[in-house]
């Protein structure tokens, strides 16, 4: 046998040292292929603006639509926290509570920090005003007595727990119910929470919308370099080397697609910014719509990327094995 | 190095391709493999590059049975192959010199000696000058040089050929065939399948002709 010039012919004689320049030279050609492979994807992606800014704004109105409805849950949540009468709690008092009583209950009420306001519906007005709506005119008349009781209206504070003012006023002395009318705050909360899920739903089935169209990119990429990869793959290219550049051209789709995203979003609430103003100034209101704000963008690039990465993972798990050198 | 102990392949679609081949190239041989086209030839290199395995006996390359190689060893196995294709199979859109240095980068060397050994190739096959060239501006002979180039950048032992001469004019041809010999000369055991008897019957190596998928006959 003659003396072979290639290196891991012979017997090797370097020591640990060596092996460990070897394994440095492993992680530094990796990571060079890295920035090689995540370069060499966005020129790829840029070479065709065309498509790829089609591509990009799918993937950003798909994204912008929840993060939009998101925006506006939120504003419509904050109006109605802002709301000054939220609820109502409705003091029944005593039969044997006078006029009096009930007027010198109510101005103590109004005194109240917690209560915006408290209004006394007098048991005689409110017979007389049942006797009229209803019809009952001749029955009420028959009565012997009033068998209504007085009543007040209780509007809670901004800032006071409804339910808590309603046990501090079903103590009091002339007080014998005290109901919280909260039938709408539930109504308003229930609202709420069914949009929300909405929102929810609406946002699972965008995002898988995404990832599919991601999927169906990266196929088409990988489609297109074919021949790339049986050449990669017969000259000794594993299958992560293959896989690197596909995965990097889901992660610049998906950002660019979350980039636009937020720059969605971000032009609809300038659109919408001076009609809600002037809308709150009707209502002599300071109500300013919020946005997505820095952190919602950055949130919204971080999501578009890894969706990007996990349609471009699902194409590549399923189409690159099928692609082997014949 | 290379050793076939009654190897069979059969495809499924019922093509008997290989039929009970056992033959045996030792290191730092040269050898010629030559048939009709049909006859066996690509599938034999291609059980070695386990891009297709056999359906029966058992095909040890450098000592390693490949029956035992897994799917995921099987990039790190073709790494110490050398491959050179009739069609050249080079990518279109990278320079000479990326054509070359490919093998280096997916081996995992450091860029420097990824430059220092992708020139050391192409000068070896004449090409130097050429290294920043788009491969489709290079004549079929030069093409094939470059793949050859990118085959021994690696510095395999075992360089594998399937019709390297295929498109070429005899002179050209002979230059090709000249290349494989120095790189025979410098220890890398050669296989080269070719149906072109006249150029290869002038050198003097020995050759082993399929017929049909069987072995008709080793002549030194």
């Amino acid at each position: 046998m003659r003396a072979t010039p290639s290196p891991g012919a012979g017997p090797r004689r370097e020591g640990a040292s060596a092996s460990r320049a070897r394994l440095l030279d492993r992680y530094r050609s990796w990571r060079d292929h890295h920035s090689l492979s995540a370069a060499d994807s966005l020129r790829r992606v840029l070479e065709h603006p065309g498509s790829s800014l089609l591509t990009w704004l799918v993937i950003g109105i798909a994204l912008a639509l929840p993060a939009a409805l998101n925006v506006a849950l939120e504003n419509a949540r904050e109006i109605s926290g802002n709301w000054d009468s939220p609820a109502q709690i409705s003091l029944f008092l005593n039969q044997s509570a006078t006029r009096e009583m009930a007027q010198s209950l109510q101005s103590e009420l109004v005194g109240r920090g917690d209560v915006a306001s408290a209004r006394l519906v007098d048991k005689t007005a409110a017979l007389a005003e049942f006797a009229e709506l209803s019809g009952f005119a001749d029955v009420v008349a028959s009565l012997d007595e009033n068998p209504l009781p007085n009543l007040v209206l209780v509007t809670p504070a901004t800032g006071v727990e409804p339910s808590d003012l309603q046990s501090e006023l079903v103590v009091l002395d002339a007080v014998e119910q005290a109901v919280l009318d909260m039938a709408w705050v539930q109504r308003l909360n229930n609202l709420m929470d069914l949009s929300r899920r909405l929102v929810l739903g609406l946002a699972g089935i965008l995002v898988l919308g995404v990832v599919l169209i991601l999927g169906n990119t990266i196929r088409l990429a990988i489609e297109n370099r074919r021949e790339e990869i049986v050449i990669v793959k017969l000259v000794g290219g594993s299958n992560a080397f293959v896989r690197r550049p596909f995965l990097y051209t889901g992660l610049w789709y998906g950002v660019g697609g979350g980039l636009f995203a937020a720059l969605l979003v971000l032009a609809a609430l300038f659109f919408l910014d001076e009609p809600v103003r002037n809308l709150a100034r009707l209502y002599q209101s300071s109500f300013e719509l919020s946005g997505i704000g820095l952190i919602g963008s950055l949130q919204l690039v971080l999501l578009g990327g890894l969706l990007g990465l996990l349609g471009a993972w699902l194409a590549v798990s399923r189409h690159l094995g099928a692609i082997e050198p014949r | 190095m290379i050793s076939f102990d009654r190897v069979s392949k059969r495809y499924e679609e019922g093509h008997d391709a290989l039929r009970e081949i056992s033959v045996e190239i030792t290191r730092d041989e040269l050898v010629f493999l030559t048939g009709h086209s049909g006859a066996g030839k690509s599938t034999l290199l291609r059980l070695i590059m386990l891009m297709d395995r056999p359906t029966r006996g058992k095909v040890t390359v450098d000592g390693q049975d490949l029956a035992k190689i897994a799917s995921r060893a099987i990039p790190r196995h073709r790494r110490n192959i050398g491959v050179v294709f009739q069609n050249h199979q080079l990518l279109h859109d990278r320079s000479v010199f990326d054509n070359v240095a490919l093998p280096l980068i997916i081996a995992g060397y450091d860029h420097r000696e990824v430059a220092r050994r992708a020139r050391a190739a192409l000068d070896k096959v004449g090409l130097l000058e050429r290294e920043r060239a788009l491969p489709i501006t290079l004549s079929g002979g030069e093409q094939q040089r470059v793949g050859i180039a990118r085959a021994v950048v690696g510095r395999p032992r075992i360089l594998l050929a399937d019709e390297p001469t295929g498109n070429l004019d005899p002179a050209l041809s002979a230059e090709i065939m000249q290349l494989f010999e120095a790189f025979n000369q410098v220890g890398v055991t050669v296989l080269i399948a070719s149906h072109d008897l006249a150029l290869i019957s002038r050198l003097q190596h020995r050759i082993i002709t399929l017929r049909d998928g069987r072995l008709l006959g080793a002549a030194a």
